[in-house]
């Protein structure tokens, strides 16, 4: 199956090479950051996670986010899912690299990284981490490519394959649990130490990974013989909708205890990140930009005007991915240092090697990604011609 | 003389398993003999149950006398001089009271403590969250109570940095070699892509000497084992009110402040 990836027409190879390209940037700077060490990057003393981790985090959303077309179809039997439970599971596997990529980058002795695995630690979340995350990733390339062979082959899948999907269900939610047990469970960080922070973040992946999804789906029927149904996007922009608003139901608790309570050290990290603490503000445009976007994307999601029109849907299902996008992968993870555990502030911005690295490592996302859609795409298509 | 392809296989093979066993055969044979042993004699090492310091605040009557204290770390651990503050490394230096007790804050305090600046340092805590959360346990306590680091293991994640509830801990954001202004060379320098901080001067206590801060201090900082009711730091846990920084997070720090002023 896998020569189906290398055919196409001359705009997937113009593609291709456009990724190929930025690929070749973001290495060229990460062998920068590399010789020179992470001070080349934004991050200090202070603010000692930066775009890397955050990027890292939100990937994990949206890779554990194929449980939403999964789910449904396997424990529901919601058939109309059935077409695109593969685009779920091979958006599951470019999220899942990409973290892993963002977790390297970010590692000072990059060269050391197996300590993890010489010396397991499992009192170390980041040890769970890595196994769920590791997991998931054999788990999404299994099953999908199980099943997408047999399919292409015309026989059932293997009896086996059934208790690895069901066992893929419960371990998309634990790589972001565990994901947010990062965060949630530091002392002194007030603004992470959160009981919600799980949910938190498994509301928002199911906002932001079914949204990325459903504009996936219709760039597919537009530029490919594919058409994933209108059915199925109808009944993931059910679940962007639902999962969108219970994402801001819970920041509206976290601010309620906050700011109710008026605890100094739970107000902080708010405060900054939407007024300022002390004159500092840097994040404060773009905080707001992402509460915009949300709020105008619930609305464009609730009106059934809007709704069904495809333009609008397109915008709506465009702004709930920005929208988390800066809020769990930017705002959440700065947010979280500052003020620091002396209660100074030392702000932060990514630099452009930063930014180049990260540039690569979406891009190599996006060429994997890419791929295993073309071999999809082109397996279905022939079926069913 | 020719060597076929099995032969070469066979050979290949051997010289690989000598090369993989060879290094535990010589230290089964002669244990320890590999690895520097410093010169140390009976009775030599200072021990306890659990090292803790006392800085008494009152002891440190002008900005001269504590920053003894962090020059002499400083110079003894290589600690390099990096102008960019984003980017310091620091083991022990001085903070105002509302940074180093941020929670026992109130707005008003009196003229002798807002001018007092207070020494800081890894805590070495009872219950280090930094510990808890290091993936690769190149950080970890030890018996006697000290958290120390373990350079060579240490991936760079910088988890126990999110987790110090002290900010105690630096990280090597470049090489630090260049900024060291006289290089101590019986003292080891880092690299970069490490997490560092004050360990208690752990290797000073094995040779039988006080840490490096605690010698310089005159003794504003008092130095002993907290599990020994004779100790000179129990001693003046007993005759002093202390306080410890962010008491509310369990983590038990050792080290412990005399507030004094008026």
């Amino acid at each position: 199956m896998i020569e189906k990836a290398l055919s196409g027409s001359k705009y997937y190879w113009a593609w291709i090479c456009f990724l190929l390209a930025v690929i070749l940037v973001g290495v060229a700077a990460y062998i920068r950051q590399f010789h020179y060490g992470l001070g080349l990057t934004g991050m200090s003393r202070d603010v000692s996670w930066g775009f890397y981790i955050a990027q890292f985090t939100f990937f994990v959303g949206v890779a554990a986010s194929a449980v939403m077309v999964v789910l449904p179809y396997y424990l529901h039997d919601f058939k109309r899912f059935g077409r695109i439970t593969i685009l779920g599971e091979f958006l599951a596997i470019p999220s899942v690299i990409m973290c892993m990529l963002f977790i390297f980058v970010d590692m000072g002795q990059p060269t050391r990284i197996l300590n993890v695995i010489l010396h397991p630690t499992p009192n170390s979340v980041m040890f769970w981490d890595m196994i769920v995350l590791s997991g998931y990733l054999m788990l999404n390339i299994v099953v999908g490519w199980v099943s997408l062979s047999s399919h292409y082959k015309l026989v059932h899948p293997p009896k086996w394959i059934k208790p690895l999907v069901f066992l893929s269900i419960p371990w998309a939610f634990s790589i972001h649990t565990v994901t947010a047990f990062l965060y949630s469970g530091l002392p002194a960080r007030h603004f992470w130490l959160s009981a919600i922070m799980a949910v938190r973040f498994l509301s928002s992946a199911f906002a932001s990974g079914p949204a990325l999804l459903v504009l996936l789906c219709l760039l597919i029927k537009r530029i490919t013989k594919f058409d994933p149904g209108d059915r199925a996007i109808k009944g993931l922009v059910t679940i962007v909708t639902y999962a969108l608003i219970v994402s801001i139901f819970f920041v509206g608790l976290e601010l309620f205890t906050a700011f109710y309570s008026h605890i100094p050290g739970h107000m902080q990290s708010f405060k900054y990140l939407y007024f300022g603490l002390e004159g500092h503000g840097k994040l404060i445009p773009l905080m707001w930009f992402s509460t915009l976007l949300a709020i105008t994307a619930v609305l464009l999601l609730l009106i059934p005007a809007t709704r069904t029109n495809q333009t609008t849907l397109v915008i709506a299902c465009i702004f709930v991915h920005v929208s988390l996008w800066v809020d769990k992968g930017f705002g959440f993870v700065i947010g979280g240092f500052i003020p620091n555990p002396l209660e100074k502030i030392t702000e932060y911005w990514p630099t452009l090697n930063e930014l180049l690295v990260t540039a690569g490592i979406w891009s190599i996302g996006m060429l994997v990604l890419t791929a295993l859609y073309r071999i999809a795409i082109v397996v279905k298509v022939e079926l069913e011609a | 003389m020719s060597v076929d392809r099995r032969q070469f296989l066979k050979a290949a093979g051997a010289t690989g398993l000598l090369g993989l066993l060879g290094s535990p055969l010589f230290k089964i044979f002669a244990p320890g003999e590999l690895e520097a042993s410093p010169e140390l004699k009976e009775g030599m090492a200072k021990s306890a149950k659990r090292w803790a310091m006392v800085v008494d605040m009152k002891a440190f009557p002008t900005e001269e006398s504590y920053n003894k204290c962090i020059e002499a770390c400083n110079n003894i651990h290589n600690i390099p001089h990096i102008e960019n503050e984003k980017h310091e490394i620091k083991w022990i230096w001085a903070e105002k009271y509302e940074n180093a007790f941020p929670d026992s804050y109130n707005g008003y305090v009196s003229e002798s403590i807002e001018k007092m600046k207070f020494l800081v340092l890894c805590n070495n805590c009872e219950n280090p969250p930094c510990v808890r959360v290091c993936p690769t346990k190149a950080t970890f306590k030890r018996e006697d109570g000290i958290v120390v680091m373990d350079y060579h293991r240490c991936i760079g994640c910088r988890f126990c940095m999110a987790a110090c509830p002290y900010g105690a801990r630096s990280f090597n954001w470049r090489d630090p070699r260049p900024f060291i202004k006289n290089l101590n060379p019986s003292y080891p320098t880092r690299t970069k892509g490490v997490v560092e901080k004050c360990n208690f001067c752990a290797d000073r206590l094995y040779r039988g000497e006080l840490p490096a801060c605690v010698e310089a201090s005159n003794g504003a900082l008092i130095f002993g084992d907290l599990k020994d009711e004779n100790s000179n730091v129990r001693k003046t846990l007993r005759s002093k009110f202390t306080i410890t920084r962010k008491p509310e997070l369990g983590t038990f720090p050792g080290v412990y402040y005399i507030i004094g002023g008026s």
